[in-house]
């Protein structure tokens, strides 16, 4: 069994409990997957499946090499590959046969991995949540990181120092995530909670391990 | 690839009446107190709307022996068991807030008359 899933973020929205509290929510539409390669100990030295997600329209213009491959498979081309490593012995996935979304169950747990939304060039506050300084009374130092080191000794700056820089636009997993609705025939994966990138963003959703 | 506010549209509740910014709407909220429920009415100016299909909310402000109350209502949360209009107001704008600095008189909001 494959323990996960492909899927595009759809959005943010709210349930509703029984006694009117309010849930944050996201809608993932999660596969349908096919498998499209399958890796084993003997071969690569580890088990494990490739899986591509099935959209519609299907991507019109594929090359020559990935033709092959997803000929090999008998499916159709795909945007999105991933690979899903297999629990060790596990071996009952074909190729070309399809994952899908009612593998899992309300109140299941997942980790959800995204890349997540770029910020460009950010500051010291932003990035690693800095105080920075006051904004008034004559202040003169606002957003700036302040002392980096120290003088003489060490003569530099100690690797590692948090610094402004790029930020957002990484691989992020958010884990443990409460699956609040699976509806099979839409092929859709609500979970509790903000999942990692902007909306038509691709993602890959295991199962929890717990 | 579905939209969001597709999956949303079944979700929605059809069975509230239509009202808008500057109306006195009387809400009926469902009260959980144990076991027992009961309706509380809570009677006001709506002073803003906020769309956004399931995440529709409506701000209901009254004034309370002299202190003044604001309410954030899910528009389609279940706990509302019904609005009803009870007057409409001639307002212009959307968002109402210029009420909170205001008090007695000046804080009246004109009935628009349809004739």
């Amino acid at each position: 069994m494959v323990n996960g899933i492909l899927g595009v973020k759809i959005g943010m929205t709210q349930l509703f409990e029984d006694g009117g509290r309010v849930v944050p929510a996201t809608v993932i539409q999660a596969g349908p997957c096919v498998v499209v390669q399958k890796k084993t100990a003997d071969r690569e030295g580890y088990d494990a499946v490739q899986l591509g997600l099935i959209e519609l329209p299907p991507p019109k213009r594929v090359g020559r090499p990935m033709r092959g491959h997803f000929k090999k498979a008998k499916a159709g081309p795909v945007r999105f590959l991933r690979e899903l490593r297999l629990s060790d012995g596990v071996e009952d996935t074909a190729v070309g046969s399809k994952v899908l979304v009612d593998q899992f169950s309300d109140s299941d747990e997942v980790d959800v991995t995204g890349v997540s939304k770029g910020k460009g060039f950010a500051g010291v506050m932003k990035r690693h949540n800095f105080s920075g300084g006051v904004a008034s009374h004559g202040s003169m130092f606002h957003r700036a990181p302040g002392s980096i080191g120290a003088s003489a000794f060490p003569s530099r700056v100690l690797k590692g120092m948090k610094g402004a820089g790029h930020m957002g636009q990484r691989q992020v997993t958010v884990k443990g995530l409460k699956v609040v609705r699976v509806d099979a025939e839409k092929n859709l994966l609500i979970v509790k909670g903000a999942v990692p990138g902007a909306n038509g963003d691709y993602l890959i959703v295991r199962r929890n391990r717990q | 690839m579905h939209s969001l506010s597709e999956l949303e549209q079944s979700r929605l509740r059809t069975d509230h009446p239509e009202f808008r910014v500057g109306d006195t709407v009387r809400v009926h909220v469902k009260i959980r107190e144990g076991e027992k429920e009961r309706v509380q009415v809570f009677e006001g100016a709506v002073i803003a709307r906020k769309e956004g299909d399931l995440r529709s909310s409506f701000t209901v402000r009254k004034t309370s022996f002299g202190q003044g109350v604001e309410r954030i209502f899910p528009l389609h949360s279940p706990i509302i068991d019904k609005i009803e209009r009870v007057r409409k107001g001639r307002v212009r704008r959307a968002k109402l807030y210029y009420l909170r600095s205001r008090r007695g008189k000046a804080a009246k909001i004109k009935e628009l008359r349809d004739y």
